[in-house]
């Protein structure tokens, strides 16, 4: 399965983690689990894990992404935050 | 799966609290599957109490392991079976139940139906009566398919249909995928081991190596269809199956019996692979400090498989599989698909079986008594 996914995000709005997912820290990142969809999903970087997190803390996403994020990993991470939208696990606040 | 070797490699040496924790809430089963992993019959007096079963869900959700996989024997024949899966559930921890549906009535059903986060696994090893009841037990068929049409009108959603693998049943395949797709069910195909009673079954039963490839083939063509990771003896084959394709024992996996023993992973009820239990110390403990699972997580040896090409692919297959067939450790997976497990199962010398370390299958009795004339 890739995880690859085009970034879809509009990052002018702000996203949240759903109220249906756990996380959970690991070593490689965390363990994300949606209990809706059953759907377990692994953050492969402590930044994208501080990333999810804070999310709630920041007017939109282009705020956290400016705040957490090196501007030339922005489209990476923009990409993860997408895919992590496309399971369900991220939503429009 | 290269891009994520990486995180394979970390899944071996680990993780702060297992992603699939199976709990056997009970020993006591109205059923004798002759495949039974945990030789379950007899309920044993030592089992957890309510008090204790919640005490260990608390733990549970404290490590936050997201959801538990529930089996026995036989789960509903507990009494606190609702309470408990209630307690869970309202704890946030997924329950995941396996059941034979014996038990499974239209009440059942509707309060089932009425619990979020709770998936049911069906058992059928058999798209028929007979094919099922040869391993299941007399009756077993029709009390399975009644389970499944109490969940059907309950609108219980899509449950699913667990079934083991065996020579018999792997020509059922489209016919297993007919039957889910008639009730909106996920189908579900596992692996058979030979542990518990599959100790005695498992020369008899575990499919041929022609119809493991069928097999592997039928999988690749349905990602849909789950698995459990358990065929990852079968990734040698060609690209890899879904999953993590790795022995998750004691690093990703583990198993908690019904008096609160760890084991490493599901198939290996037996002393050897004990890392403690959870009445000691507490779960957490077992898990991030026990001698056993330290040890699992140690960077492995290759064995006799060092020198094959597809060890990548497979890593040696099952440790349950090699040990409950008198293999070593380091020896291939009794079904590796290249036939080098049949080689070494062939050179096996004085071969004794492991015997599970908990048997509790109801004694056969003796003498049959029969009332005459009446």
């Amino acid at each position: 399965m890739s995880d690859v996914a085009t970034a879809t995000l509009d990052a002018s709005r702000a996203w949240v983690l759903s109220p249906e997912v756990s996380l959970r820290d690991e070593a490689f990142g965390a363990l994300a689990y949606h209990h809706g969809n059953r759907r377990l999903v692994f953050l492969k970087s402590p930044t994208l894990v501080a990333l999810v997190r804070a999310l709630d803390t920041y007017e939109n996403l282009n705020g956290a992404l400016d705040a957490l994020v090196a501007p030339a990993e922005r489209s990476r991470y923009l990409q993860a935050l997408s895919s992590l939208e496309q399971s369900g696990l991220l939503r429009a606040s | 799966m290269p891009a994520n070797s990486s995180l394979r490699d970390r899944f071996e040496r680990g993780l702060a609290a297992p992603i699939c924790l199976t709990w056997e809430l009970t020993y006591a089963c109205n059923l004798a599957c002759t495949h039974c992993l945990s030789s379950s019959g007899r309920r044993d007096p030592r089992e957890l109490s309510t008090a204790e079963a919640k005490s260990l869900i608390d733990e549970i959700a404290a490590m936050q392991i997201f959801y538990i996989n529930v089996g026995g024997g036989e789960p509903m024949v507990r009494r606190d079976f609702f309470e408990l899966v209630e307690y869970a559930v309202a704890a946030h921890v997924g329950v995941k139940f396996s059941t034979n549906g014996t038990r499974l009535d239209a009440a059942a059903a509707r309060r089932l139906a009425a619990t979020d986060y709770l998936d049911i696994q069906i058992s059928l090893d058999g798209v028929d009566a007979p094919t099922n009841d040869a391993i299941r037990g007399a009756g077993s068929y029709a009390a399975a398919r009644r389970a499944m049409d109490h969940l059907a009108a309950a609108n219980f959603g899509p449950f699913k249909i667990s079934v083991v693998m065996t020579r018999h049943n792997v020509a059922q395949l489209d016919a297993f995928e007919a039957l889910a797709a008639s009730y909106g069910a996920q189908l579900r195909l596992t692996r058979l081991r030979p542990s518990g009673r599959g100790v005695d079954t498992w020369d008899a039963l575990h499919p041929t190596r022609a119809q493991n490839r069928d097999l592997y083939h039928w999988l690749v063509a349905r990602p849909e269809v789950l698995t459990g990771d358990s065929f990852f003896h079968l990734s040698p084959l060609g690209a890899p199956l879904d999953g993590l394709n790795l022995c998750g024992a004691g690093r990703v996996v583990c198993l908690i019996d019904p008096i609160g023993d760890v084991y490493a992973c599901p198939f290996v009820i037996h002393e050897q692979f004990l890392a403690g239990n959870v009445r000691d110390a507490g779960f957490a403990t077992v898990w991030r400090e026990s001698e056993l699972f330290t040890s699992l997580r140690a960077e492995g040896s290759a064995g006799a498989c060092a020198s094959c090409g597809a060890y990548d692919a497979c890593r040696g297959g099952c440790m349950a599989a090699k040990f409950f067939t008198g293999l070593e450790l380091s020896d291939p997976d009794p079904e590796c698909v290249f036939g080098h497990g049949e080689t070494a199962l062939a050179q096996r010398v004085a071969v004794a079986l492991p015997t599970p370390k908990e048997d509790h299958s109801r004694r056969v009795a003796l003498t049959v008594r029969s009332r005459v004339g009446g």
